[in-house]
């Protein structure tokens, strides 16, 4: 199977689907000419001409609103943020009037819109750069969001996203982009809301999305070969929809989980997922649920304290060490 | 018929109307005998020389500390630039204020941030101006009268509206100097702001650095226009001019009269200076595409507005070749003090990770309002 770094799979993904629906059009802050800003677009303006791949001027708001009006008369626009952070400047298009649309107009107004681009910490770049909004836009029904971690998952969750009919927010990250996996070359998507596990064990289940996901890797393979310990990864992969099924398969099967996530942690995603679990599989629990997350604070600059702010595979296995206590 | 209106329209202009003295920058400046000017001192036109030159250094000293893998992150450099935040800031008084983008080291250097601590912040080192906390995109010195150092495209614009209308509102005459780029005048928040300083009789004087580019994106493919950035000014029924930026006395003869209005009528002002960037949008762009090497060289050489600076004086006998050798030197001399500094200071502690959060939060005792858990982990 071919080998793609994650920023290839992303760009396999749109230009398959720009050669299969000529409404795909791709917009964002130096999308075009420019190659991307991080050289995800690289060579879609060359391959499909100005009228499908756009430079933007800086109007965020401006130019996500217009995707998303332009969505609902049926161009599938996927458009590049060149942060995630940058969205709030957008607030309004993405939350008020791309989630709520379909449900104001009672489902005579579809939003097919995708918004993509990175959004994590990690490098260095202070706090007005480092958001990790995929919670917070996940608390509003009618969006769904995804946080694909590997370049496999990257393409089909995106493929997925663009196919879809509702407005799908994707969230990457710039420490993954070099990251190298198999993509098949066939056309596969895989499917909004369904989780995958990444590792299979019995001792202990962590449940991540994003670069959490690697993270716990590292740390599952640090628990089986220091500490004699079986981790089971799941990867949520998408946010909303949540597949609660495979998270409580999973803690049926060890019966002691820990949640991991680079979010901060109040009102975090693994609130939720920690909620779900309670809830429908009380029961089954051995041990309370441990959580790794961001250290709660507005993203530091400095670099070697940015380290310590964001889990590490160290942190992940003394916390996991403390579930399995 | 019915869209007759419409035919009178003018055609969209591509080019931008650029200020007369521009095509002209080796003359001697016609702003030389301005009212602003007249009464600058010879030590005062050598400081301006100075200030211009501890910016470079700095930036350069930079630029050898980030290829030493000692600042990572977004560096922005303000090399090619220094005589916009010199010369307007040369002109400003006791309650003047300023705000800006993230091209921001060469506002603070002028304002009197010292290279130490700004240095430091780039190494993220708990003795930087902002504690390690902001990185070169977020100095602050209140201290100075400057509120920041913004990451966030435009996002600084209705701040420094907000300031404006504070010292209006606490009866003081002063001002606000509020910094973007030119891709900075696409954004809402921006068009928000104007109406507002205009609407609400505000003392604030939009600066666009107009460098020619948004990161690739040259000016001409990112901005309709009327003619020029500062005349969308007129939409809101402001003040504007557009200022000649390798020319440091017509920066401060144009600044100044912008301050006046500021000051006496409580009136906005939009000033476009025209300005070059000599280095990639940020040290992470490669700068190889969007623009000709040409170009550069052409600024460089022709239109440094410190070299060109160092000419006037040297001709008005003010500067000798002398006195520019020391100048540089010592300007260089501090730049590399200030990355010693840096390299020497200790890291913030990881308690200091969730210090300077809340203000409560930090001074917990009997005075405070709230209660409870406001910071997790
Ligand atoms: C809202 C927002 N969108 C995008 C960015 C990324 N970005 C940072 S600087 C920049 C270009 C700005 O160009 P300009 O306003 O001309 O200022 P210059 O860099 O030339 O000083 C962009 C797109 C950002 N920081 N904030
Ligand atoms: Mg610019």
């Amino acid at each position: 199977m071919p080998i793609l770094s994650y920023r290839e799979a992303i760009r396999a993904a749109m230009r398959e689907e720009m050669k299969r629906d000529e409404n795909v059009v791709i917009m964002g802050e130096e999308v075009a000419q420019f190659n991307g800003a991080y050289k995800v677009t690289e060579g879609l303006l060359k391959e499909f001409g100005p009228k499908r791949v756009i430079d933007t001027p800086i109007s965020e708001a401006g130019f996500i609103g217009l995707g998303v009006g332009a969505s609902m008369l049926g161009i599938r626009p996927v458009m590049e943020l060149m942060f995630w952070s940058f969205s709030y400047v957008a607030f309004d298009q993405i939350v008020n009037n791309a989630g709520n649309i379909r449900y104001m107009s009672g489902g005579l107004i579809n939003c097919p819109i995708v918004i993509r681009g990175p959004a994590n910490g990690g490098t260095n770049v202070g706090a007005t750069h480092s958001h990790t909004p995929e919670a917070m836009l996940a608390a509003h029904p009618g969006i769904k969001v995804v946080c694909p971690a590997t370049p496999y998952d990257a393409k089909g969750l995106l493929k997925a996203a663009i196919r879809d009919n509702d407005p799908v927010y994707v969230m990457e990250n710039t420490i993954l982009y070099n990251d190298k996996g198999e993509v098949p070359d066939e056309d596969y998507i895989v499917p909004i809301g369904v989780a995958d596990v990444k590792r299979a064990g019995t001792d202990l289940t962590i449940v991540a999305h994003g670069r959490a996901v690697i993270t716990s890797l590292k740390a599952a393979e640090i628990l089986e070969a220091e500490h004699g310990v079986s981790v089971e990864v799941v990867d949520l992969r998408s946010i909303r929809p949540l597949d609660e099924e495979t998270i409580l398969a999973s803690v049926r099967k060890t019966h002691r989980v820990l949640l991991v996530e680079e979010n901060k942690p109040f009102c975090g995603v693994d609130a939720q997922v920690a909620y779900i679990i309670q809830s429908k599989a009380f029961d089954e629990l051995d041990a309370p649920i441990g959580r790794v997350s961001s250290i709660d604070a507005p993203q530091i600059y400095s670099k070697p304290l940015e380290d310590v702010q964001i889990p590490s595979p160290a942190r992940v296995v003394e916390a996991a060490l403390k579930v399995l206590a | 018929m019915s869209n007759r209106h419409l035919t009178t329209a003018v055609a969209k202009p591509t080019a931008l109307t650029h200020p007369e003295s521009l095509k002209n920058p080796a003359g001697p400046s016609a702003f030389a005998k301005d009212p602003a000017n007249a009464g600058l001192t010879k030590a005062d036109k050598v400081k301006l020389y100075t200030q211009m030159a501890r910016i470079r250094h700095f930036e350069q000293r930079c630029i050898r500390t980030y290829q030493q893998g000692k600042i990572g992150g977004f560096l922005h450099l303000y090399v090619g630039q220094e005589a916009v935040a010199v010369g307007t800031l040369s002109v400003l008084g006791k309650n003047d204020h300023l705000i800006t983008g993230y091209r921001d080291h060469g506002h603070a250097l002028m304002v009197g941030m010292d290279m130490n601590s700004c240095m430091a912040e780039l190494q993220g080192k708990a003795t930087g101006c902002s504690k390690g906390k902001g990185g070169s995109m977020h100095y602050f010195a209140p201290d100075k009268n400057y509120w920041g150092g913004h990451g966030i495209v435009g996002g600084q614009a209705p701040l420094g509206t907000g300031i404006a209308y504070a010292l209006k509102q606490k009866g003081l005459k002063g001002c606000c100097l509020v910094y973007m780029g030119d891709g900075a005048v696409n954004q809402g928040a921006v068009h928000e702001a104007y109406n507002l300083a205009a609407l609400w009789d505000l003392p604030v004087i939009f600066i666009i650095e107009n460098n020619g580019y948004s990161m690739g994106t040259s000016q001409e493919r990112s901005t309709a226009h009327p003619g020029s950035l500062a005349k969308r000014a007129e939409g809101y029924g402001m003040d504007w001019d557009l200022v000649n930026g390798h020319d440091l006395y017509e920066v401060r003869a144009k600044t100044a009269v912008a301050v006046k209005r500021a000051h006496e009528k409580n009136r906005p002002t939009v000033l476009e200076i025209f300005t070059y960037r000599y280095f990639g949008h940020s040290m992470a762009d490669p700068d190889k595409t969007y623009r000709d090497k040409e170009e550069i060289k052409g600024y460089r050489e022709e239109k440094d507005p410190i070299k060109l600076w160092e000419k006037e004086l040297l001709n008005e006998g003010v500067l000798t070749d002398a006195l520019v050798a020391s100048i540089n030197e010592a300007a260089m001399e501090e730049a590399n003090k200030a990355a010693d500094f840096a390299d020497a200071s200790p890291y913030p502690t990881v308690e200091s990770i969730t210090q300077d959060i809340y203000w409560e939060e930090d001074n917990r005792g009997k005075d405070t309002t709230s209660r409870g858990t406001i910071i997790f982990e």
